[in-house]
């Protein structure tokens, strides 16, 4: 066990946990955020998606030792149902979402592809997407929320 | 008929602003508190023949609805929401939604053959109507006015000469309607609607954009521990040993659980758990072993039959088909396949002074209640499970094998626990979808009329029985000596009949008694499998007749619903009649076509119809599908963006299903394990989907949830037939079967 200071959602948080622990049990399980989600532990699918310094990593499978003082963004360090960001009020005008367990990643994802590129065309949107895996089906939805968010 | 177009006549902004649903946030969270701590309600009555099992009016005006059908994450929190809203004539805001408890929820069976709607919604519209009769009699008494010259607004009894005069509903309740459900009530008619038919946002969805809504993954208990369960990569084997040495440093380590074969860990924090598991050392001995996939379906259609019953039969199908100008006939294989629920299941359950909890999203609560007797030895009245929405299910994943194993930790333990499966967990040990094969052969005279229609499928012996509570072979009741035998699959033979008006039929269903995995229902069982067979067979006909494939099924349909719906798709795609194969597929390596499908789900409720367009690589082997077009009639539409969201839904899950989906195994191991060993299909790979409604208000409101995947198949390898001349009979798609069928050359009907 070790001490780390992390930067999350703007705010120092300190947890003690071993050095090994991926970032995704720090964030749900010692600071009890439920954005982030548990889908494989492998990197594959997406679902625990954070930014770490503006940019989107797999949660599940980057070790807190790693993080260092990088700055780290969660779901709701976009916004909440009373202040959602734009991205998430043009997710939730589009209902684009059956379940939603996997739209954390795809939310995420989008938010760090509009602050590079604030007007994705589809092919590019869905080109970032490659990398999330969403099993309802909700796959065009998705992509009309993150074009309406581009463009509101 | 009424069709609405892809673009939903309902704009969404507009509705927040004018409801304020969003401010509101009532019921978006099945749980409250900063960590999901897990607050339970008080047990009441849950007899379905009480009015008062179903709703709870507060003082404050306040309606709790109680549903025993679960929201799946396909909207069903908001549409239940609505019919009871409708019924009790107040505005949909003031209902909060409590699903799928057994301590405070009527039992309405399990979440499950697209019955939500129509059983579901039409036990709890029966309830509420029989709620708002007695509140307006009450009213009648109250202010000595009769019934009939009454008239409800928004959960306020007004006299209709006198408005101003008026009794709340929340000031008539008392302590109760003390009444039965009358089952013969009056239910509003459409043309009175004023919540049923509107596409409301859905209650549960800015919520789960925020990190605010709680899954069960995210239930968190006062000083619960977290385990893994240590199970096989051979699915017969049986644990010989353990040796939890290494377990036991890892940081946090409670203690291991073993009874029979079932082996878990325990320990303070969740990445211990993990970690813990992979450090226990089991040793096991091997199982009967598996049968070689490359042969699957030979060894399916030459296990023992347990029973045999025709599903179809009209006229003399033997004789038509002996008397017939031309014979066709084929085989159609259907891969066994998985749910691959992307988050993984989870269960929470505490033991506490001879009672337990389970925080579950199981499908079936109260049959779970039944299932988890025999487990944990307990009373079934001392086991309480409380619905907590998971990650989408489309059938028995491992939800409830990890409901049963939270349940076994926390009894042996005393403790609460949360047991949070792996991806390999979920994929490779939950319950699989059986195989299926399928030998079609018919008849047609010598202008290419259908003459005779003849099938048997062999299909997996069920043992479900609709409205009584399952036995299903949960791995914590198998491992732990509980004999559990049998296929609880669902009802397989439904669409084995096919849809048509033919003079000679005959359908076979052959029931195979036995298993190669333990198995379960998934979207839509039987009937996806089915519809794939008889909606390629038609399209074979259809060539074989030299006919346009769309303009052959109308000749044999005559229910006019059948053929709006046929029709319906057929325009929304711009359905060009000819018959196939597309003389403009291109000489290139991409070859183009298009294909047709259609159903009525179980031939009896939901009417869909689907017009796929693909592009075949001819050097990969690669199928690309470009556009989907459904048109879908499920009667009449509680919320018409629920319903377009479970058609688009049901098209992207079957598509990737119908190119890229089959379990892998070898002798004694399940070889998918995550998302690089059994792929689904990505954002790169997704059509277009196009969607029409067709409303039919006043009628029946059938389930959306499950039909339009049974569709998808057909019409994919109708369309790549179009593309190639070349017949796909056995499911997946994939890359290397396309290229061996296309190194045949054109299959002949």
């Amino acid at each position: 066990m070790a001490s780390y200071t992390l930067k999350v959602n703007g705010k120092r948080r300190v947890v003690d946990v071993d050095a090994d622990t991926p970032v995704l049990y720090v964030l749900r399980d010692n600071l009890a955020l439920r954005g982030p989600r548990f889908g494989c532990g492998l990197a594959q699918c997406g679902s625990c998606t954070v930014l770490l310094n503006g940019n989107p990593i797999r949660s599940c499978s980057v070790p807190v030792s790693a993080v260092k003082d990088g700055a780290i963004t969660t779901l709701e360090g976009l916004g909440t149902v009373a202040k959602p960001s734009k991205l998430q009020q043009a997710f939730i005008d589009e209902q684009a979402a059956q379940c939603g367990y996997c739209v954390n990643g795809m939310i995420m994802t989008a938010a760090a592809l509009l602050a590079k590129n604030p007007t994705p065309s589809e092919p590019e949107i869905r080109g970032a997407l490659a990398g999330n895996l969403c099993r309802c089906g909700t796959h065009h939805r998705i992509v009309a929320a993150i074009k309406r968010a581009a463009t509101a | 008929m009424t069709t609405l177009n892809a673009t939903t006549s309902f704009d969404r902004r507009e509705f927040l602003k004018a409801t304020g649903v969003l401010a509101i946030g009532f019921s978006m969270y099945g749980l409250t508190g900063p960590a999901g701590a897990a607050t339970l309600r008080a047990p009441k009555s849950v007899a379905k023949e009480a009015i008062d099992s179903w709703l709870m009016i507060g003082p404050d005006d306040r309606i709790t609805v109680f549903s025993g059908k679960v929201d799946l994450g396909t909207g069903t929190r908001t549409a239940l929401a609505q019919l009871a809203a409708e019924e009790l004539d107040v505005r949909f805001e003031r209902i909060e939604m409590v699903m799928g408890d057994t301590a405070t929820t009527p039992d309405q069976w399990l979440t499950a053959a697209n019955l939500t709607i129509f059983q579901g919604g039409g036990e709890l519209r029966r309830a509420a109507a029989s709620a708002r009769r007695a509140l307006v009699e009450r009213a009648s008494q109250k202010l000595g006015v009769p019934a009939s010259d009454l008239f409800v607004s928004d959960g306020v009894v007004r006299v209709k000469s006198n408005p101003s005069r008026s009794v709340r509903y929340g000031e008539l309740i008392g302590d109760g309607l003390k009444l039965e459900v009358d089952p013969k009530v009056p239910l509003k008619q459409s043309t009175e609607y004023k919540v049923i038919g509107k596409s409301i946002p859905r209650v549960d969805i800015p919520g789960k954009m925020t990190g605010e809504f709680v899954y069960v993954q995210d239930v968190r208990l006062p000083g619960m521990l977290h385990a893994r369960v240590i199970r096989p990569d051979d699915p017969g084997a049986r644990l010989a040993s353990f040796d939890d040495s290494a377990a036991r440093k890892v940081t946090g380590f409670v203690q291991t659980v073993r009874k029979g074969d079932f082996l878990a860990v325990v320990t303070r924090s969740e990445w211990g758990a993990v970690k813990a598991a992979r450090a226990i050392q089991a040793t096991w001995t091997p199982g009967p072993g598996l049968p070689d996939q490359a042969t699957v379906f030979e060894t399916w259609r030459k296990m023992p039959v347990a029973k045999e019953e025709l599903t179809q039969n009209v006229g003399n199908a033997q004789a038509a088909l002996d008397g017939s100008a031309k014979r066709v006939k084929a085989t159609y294989d259907f891969a066994i396949q998985t749910h691959a629920t992307i988050g993984p299941s989870c269960a929470v359950a505490d033991f506490k002074d001879g009672k337990l909890t389970i925080w579950t999203s199981s499908q079936a609560t109260h049959s779970m209640q039944h299932e988890l007797v025999a487990i944990t030895g307990l009373a079934r009245d001392a086991i309480r499970l409380v619905f907590v929405e998971g990650a989408g299910c489309y059938g028995r994943n491992g939800t409830e094998d990890a409901a049963a194993d939270a349940a076994l930790i926390s009894t042996v333990i005393g403790k609460p626990v949360r047991v949070q499966w792996s991806r390999a967990d979920e994929t490779a040990r939950a319950p699989k979808s059986p195989p299926r094969t399928m030998d079609m052969e018919a008849g047609l005279d010598a202008q290419g009329n259908v003459v005779a229609w003849s099938g048997d499928f062999y299909i997996a012996l069920n043992q479900i029985v609709a409205f009584k509570p399952l036995d299903f072979p949960l791995l914590a009741a198998t491992e732990t000596g509980v004999p559990r035998p049998g296929n609880w699959v669902g009802f397989l033979f439904q669409n084995s009949g096919q849809p048509y008006q033919f003079a000679n039929v005959r359908v076979n269903t052959r029931h195979i008694g036995g298993h190669i995995f333990r198995s379960s229902h998934l979207r839509s069982p039987g009937r996806i499998e089915n519809s794939f067979g008889n909606e390629s067979f038609m399209d074979e006909l259809a060539a074989a007749a030299n006919a346009d494939p769309a303009e052959y099924r109308l000749r044999y349909l005559k229910d006019p619903r059948a053929i709006d719906v046929v029709q319906a798709a057929m325009k929304l795609a711009g359905w060009q009649a000819r018959p196939g194969p597309n003389p403009g597929a291109g000489s290139g390596p991409v070859a183009k076509g298009r294909g047709i499908s259609y159903l009525r789900y179980n031939n009896a409720i939901t009417y869909v119809a689907a017009v796929a367009e693909v592009e075949v690589n001819r050097t990969t082997g690669e199928i690309s599908v470009a556009r989907i077009c459904v048109s879908h009639d499920c009667g009449e539409m509680v919320n018409p963006d629920g319903v377009k969201n479970q058609v688009e839904g049901g098209v992207m899950q079957t598509v990737s299903r119908t190119l890229m989906e089959t379990v892998t195994w070898e002798r004694n191991k399940v070889t998918s394990v995550d998302w690089a060993t059994y792929p689904i299909m990505r954002f790169t790979q997704a059509p277009k989907v196009e969607v029409a409604l067709i409303d039919r208000p006043g009628t029946p409101a059938w389930g959306a949830g499950e039909p339009t995947a049974c569709a998808i198949p057909a019409a994919i390898a109708n369309a790549v037939f179009d593309a190639t001349g070349v017949r796909l009979r056995s499911l997946p798609f994939t890359p290397d079967k396309v290229k061996a069928a296309l190194a045949k050359g054109p299959t002949r009907a």
